[in-house]
C-alpha cells in the first residue's frame, strides 16, 4: 500500500512538472510599429498579445520594439535582446528583407526565431536551421496558389512586384504554377507610392489579367490609381494586396477581386471562429492574416513551454516541430525544413454590411508543401 | 500603341513634375528667404492628407476637405515657425536640420496618436473620377490631368505673386539682403511667418492632392521630401524657376527611367535579368542626373545670387 502511494505520488508530481515549467520566459518581438508599414506590425504585435493574454501564462514577457521596417536597426535590436535582454526566443519581423539581416545571425548565436511572416526562400532551402521556425508561409506559397487559380480564367497575365526577396520570391512562385504567356513582369521600388508608369505599361501590354504583389500602403496606392485609370482588365494579387490592414483604405474599388491565402476570417473551425470574436472584441476590428499567424506563433509557443523547458533547446525545437496547438488555420504541420504544411486558399474581396472582407471561394492547394524542403538537410 | 504610352508616360512625369513643385516651391522659398533647411516640410504635406481625408470623410465633400488641407498646413507652419524655427534663423544649418527633424519625429508619433497607423481612405472627387481618351489612341486619368492644371495655376500665381505685389517685392528683397530691408523697417518676423506659412500650405495642397491618389499614412511625406530636395539642389537652393524646371526635369526622368531602362536593357540581356537590373537602376538615375547637373553648374540650373 505503501509503495502505491509514493509510486503514485511520483507519478503526481511528474504528472505536474509536466503541466507547466514555471521559470520566466522572455520573449523579444520585433515589428514595425511606425512608418508606411505599421499597420501589419500593428496587427501582428496586438495578435501576439492577445493570445499570450489569453493562455493565462503568467511567465511570459514580451519585449516589443520597433524596427521602423528599417534593416539596419533591426539587427541593433536584436543584438540589443540577445546580448542585453537575454530573451530565449525571437520573433515578429514583418518583411524579408529584414528577416535576411536579422534570422541567420540569430540563430547562429542559439537562439530560436519564429517567423510571424516573412519566410524569405533563401532561409528555406539549403540554409535552413534548426534554430528557424517559420510559423507563416515560405513567401512564395500565397503566390503559387494564385497562379495555379489563374489557369482557370486567364491566357495572358502581367505580374507586378516590389523589388526585394519578398518580391522576387512572390513573382518567382506565381510563375511557378501559371501555365499562361506572361505580358509583362516588372519589379518596382520598396515603399513606391506612384504607379501611373507602370499602369501605362499595363495599358500597352494587350494582357487579359493583372497580378500584383504590393504589400500594406504600396498596395493601397496601385489598387486607386488602377481603378481610375480606365484599363479595366480584372487584377488579382496575395492576400497581402487585399488584407483587412489596406482594405478600408482602398475601398470599393477592391470589391470582388480573388486574392490567395492560408487563412480567412470566415475559416470555418472552431479556433479561427473564436479567434475573431477575441480579436474583435479586444480591438474592435476584423484581424488579417498578419494577425492570424501571430496568434498561431504565440500558441505554438505557449503549447511547446507546456511540454518542454525553454532552456532544454533540444527538447523545446521537438516541442515546436511537434506543433501542437489548435492553429487558425485548420490543419497545421511542419514539413522537414520547419515551413508549415498548409491549405492555400482562394478568397474574394465581398461587402459584409458596411465592412469590405474576404471570403473563401476555393482552395488552390490542399496540404501544400514548399519548393525548397528538398534542399533542406533537416 | 507606341505614341499612345508615350504621350501617357510623359503626362505621367509631368504630373509627378508638377507635385514635386507645389512641394520644392514651399521648401526653396523659405530656404532661400530666411536660409533654413526645413526637413518637417514634408510632414506639413502630411498634414495637408490628413486634414483632407478627415473633413472629406466627415462632410463628403473633398472640396471642403482640399480648403481644410491648405487651412491645417498654413496653420500648422505659421505655429511651428513662431514656436519653433523662430529660434533657429541664426543658427547654423546643422542645428536647422537636428531641430526640424525633431519635428518630422513629433509631428509623425502624433498623427499616429490621433489618427491610428492604418491608412485613412480618401478618394477623389466624383467630378475628376474616371479616365479620358488621348490622341493616338490612349487613355488617361482625369484627376491626374487636374493636378497638372492646378500645377500650373499655382506656377502662373506665385509668378504673379513675386514679381507683381507688394509682398512679392519684400520676399526678393529679403533673399538679396536679410539685414538690409529689416533696417529698412519692413517687418521682417511677419515676413518669415507669411512665407513659411505660405510655403506649408503649398506642401499641404500636394498632400491633399496626392492622398487622394495613393494612401494616407503617417510617414507619407518623407519619401517626397527627398525628391523635393534633390528638385532644388538640381534648380538652384531659393529660385522658384529653377524649382519648376527641376521638378519637370525630375518628373520626366524618374518616369521614363522606369519605363524604358527595363526594355532597353532588355535588348541586350535575358529579359528577367533585365527587370530587375532595369528598375535597379531606373531608381538611380535621377541622382545620377543631379550629379550630372551638378558637375557641369554647382550651383544648380538658376542659382539665385547669396
Amino acid at each position: 500500500m505503501k509503495r502505491i502511494l509514493t509510486a503514485s505520488l511520483f507519478g503526481l508530481s511528474l504528472a505536474t512538472s509536466g503541466l507547466a515549467y514555471a521559470e520566466p520566459v522572455k520573449i523579444g518581438v520585433i515589428t514595425t510599429l511606425s512608418g508606411g508599414g505599421a499597420g501589419l506590425g500593428i496587427d501582428m504585435r496586438d495578435a501576439f498579445q492577445l493570445a499570450i493574454k489569453q493562455s493565462g501564462n503568467k511567465d511570459i514577457e514580451l519585449v516589443v520594439e520597433d524596427d521602423a521596417q528599417k534593416p539596419e536597426l533591426a539587427v541593433q535590436i536584436a543584438e540589443k535582446m540577445i546580448q542585453g535582454d537575454k530573451v530565449d526566443l525571437m520573433t515578429g519581423i514583418i518583411w524579408s528583407n529584414l528577416a535576411m539581416a536579422v534570422v541567420p545571425n540569430t540563430v547562429a548565436q542559439d537562439v530560436i526565431y519564429l517567423s510571424p511572416n516573412a519566410g524569405p526562400s533563401a532561409l528555406a532551402g539549403a540554409n535552413c536551421n534548426a534554430n528557424y521556425f517559420n510559423v507563416a508561409y515560405q513567401n512564395d506559397n500565397f503566390h503559387e496558389g494564385m497562379g495555379e487559380y489563374a489557369n482557370k480564367d486567364y491566357k495572358n497575365t502581367f505580374i507586378l512586384a516590389p523589388n526585394y526577396p519578398a518580391g522576387k520570391d512572390a513573382l518567382t512562385g506565381f510563375k511557378r504554377y501559371y501555365k499562361g504567356a506572361l505580358s509583362g513582369e516588372v519589379y518596382t521600388q520598396v515603399g513606391q507610392t506612384d504607379y501611373a508608369a507602370e499602369i501605362a505599361q499595363i495599358r500597352a501590354s494587350g494582357a487579359d489579367s493583372v497580378y500584383f504583389f504590393l504589400p500594406g500602403g504600396m498596395g493601397i496606392a496601385f489598387m486607386k490609381q488602377y481603378a481610375q485609370s480606365g484599363v479595366g482588365i480584372p487584377v488579382m494579387g496575395p492576400a497581402f494586396s487585399f488584407d483587412q490592414d489596406v482594405l478600408p483604405a482602398v475601398g470599393d474599388a477592391a470589391l470582388g477581386v480573388k486574392n490567395a491565402a492560408s487563412w480567412s476570417p470566415d475559416l470555418d473551425n472552431e479556433a479561427s471562429k473564436a479567434f475573431v470574436q477575441a480579436f474583435k472584441a479586444e480591438y474592435n476590428r476584423l484581424p488579417s492574416v498578419y494577425a492570424a499567424q501571430s496568434w498561431d506563433t504565440a500558441n505554438l509557443i505557449v503549447s511547446a513551454l507546456g511540454k518542454a523547458s525553454v532552456k532544454d533547446k533540444d527538447a523545446f525545437r521537438a516541442a515546436l516541430k511537434a506543433a501542437d496547438f489548435k492553429s487558425v488555420r485548420g490543419d497545421f504541420t511542419f514539413n522537414n525544413n520547419q515551413h508549415p504544411i498548409q491549405n492555400i486558399y482562394v478568397r474574394e474581396v465581398v461587402k459584409d454590411g458596411d465592412v469590405l472582407t474576404n471570403k473563401i471561394i476555393a482552395t488552390a492547394f490542399e496540404k501544400h508543401k514548399d519548393a525548397y524542403a528538398e534542399q533542406c538537410g533537416l | 500603341m507606341f505614341t499612345a504610352l508615350l504621350i501617357e508616360q510623359l503626362l505621367n512625369g509631368l504630373q509627378l513634375g508638377v507635385m514635386l513643385f507645389l512641394m520644392a516651391a514651399g521648401l526653396t522659398l523659405i530656404f532661400g528667404v530666411m536660409g533654413l533647411i526645413n526637413l518637417a516640410h514634408g510632414s506639413l504635406y502630411m498634414i495637408g492628407a490628413f486634414a483632407c481625408a478627415v473633413v472629406a470623410s466627415a462632410t463628403g465633400s473633398f472640396w471642403l476637405g482640399l480648403i481644410a488641407s491648405l487651412a491645417a498646413a498654413a496653420g500648422v507652419g505659421a505655429l511651428i515657425e513662431v514656436a519653433v524655427i523662430r529660434r533657429l534663423y541664426d543658427r547654423d544649418h546643422l542645428d536647422q536640420v537636428l531641430a526640424t527633424f525633431a519635428l518630422i519625429l513629433i509631428l509623425s508619433e502624433g498623427a499616429r496618436w490621433l489618427f491610428g497607423s492604418f491608412p485613412l481612405y480618401l478618394d477623389i472627387p466624383k467630378l475628376l473620377q474616371g479616365a479620358v481618351p488621348l490622341p493616338g489612341g490612349g487613355q488617361y486619368q482625369l484627376y491626374r490631368l487636374a493636378i497638372i492644371a492646378v500645377g500650373i495655376v499655382v506656377a502662373v500665381g506665385l509668378y504673379l505673386l513675386i514679381s507683381r505685389t507688394r509682398l512679392g517685392m519684400r520676399i526678393r528683397a529679403g533673399e538679396s539682403d536679410r539685414e538690409m530691408i529689416a533696417a529698412l523697417g519692413v517687418d521682417i518676423s511677419t515676413l518669415y511667418t507669411v512665407v513659411f506659412a505660405l510655403g506649408a500650405a503649398l506642401a499641404g495642397l500636394a498632400g491633399a492632392l496626392v492622398g487622394a491618389l495613393q494612401s494616407v499614412q503617417v510617414g507619407m511625406g518623407e519619401p517626397v521630401l527627398i525628391l523635393a530636395f534633390v528638385v532644388i539642389v538640381i534648380g538652384g537652393i531659393g529660385s522658384i524657376k529653377g524649382a519648376l524646371i527641376g521638378a519637370v526635369i525630375v518628373g520626366v526622368v524618374d518616369t521614363m527611367g522606369r519605363f524604358l531602362l527595363p526594355s532597353l536593357l532588355a535588348l541586350t540581356m535575358p529579359a528577367a535579368q533585365a527587370t530587375t537590373i532595369g528598375a535597379a537602376l531606373a531608381s538611380m538615375l535621377i541622382y545620377v542626373v543631379m550629379a550630372l547637373i551638378l558637375a557641369f553648374r554647382p550651383s544648380g540650373l538658376f542659382a539665385a545670387q547669396s
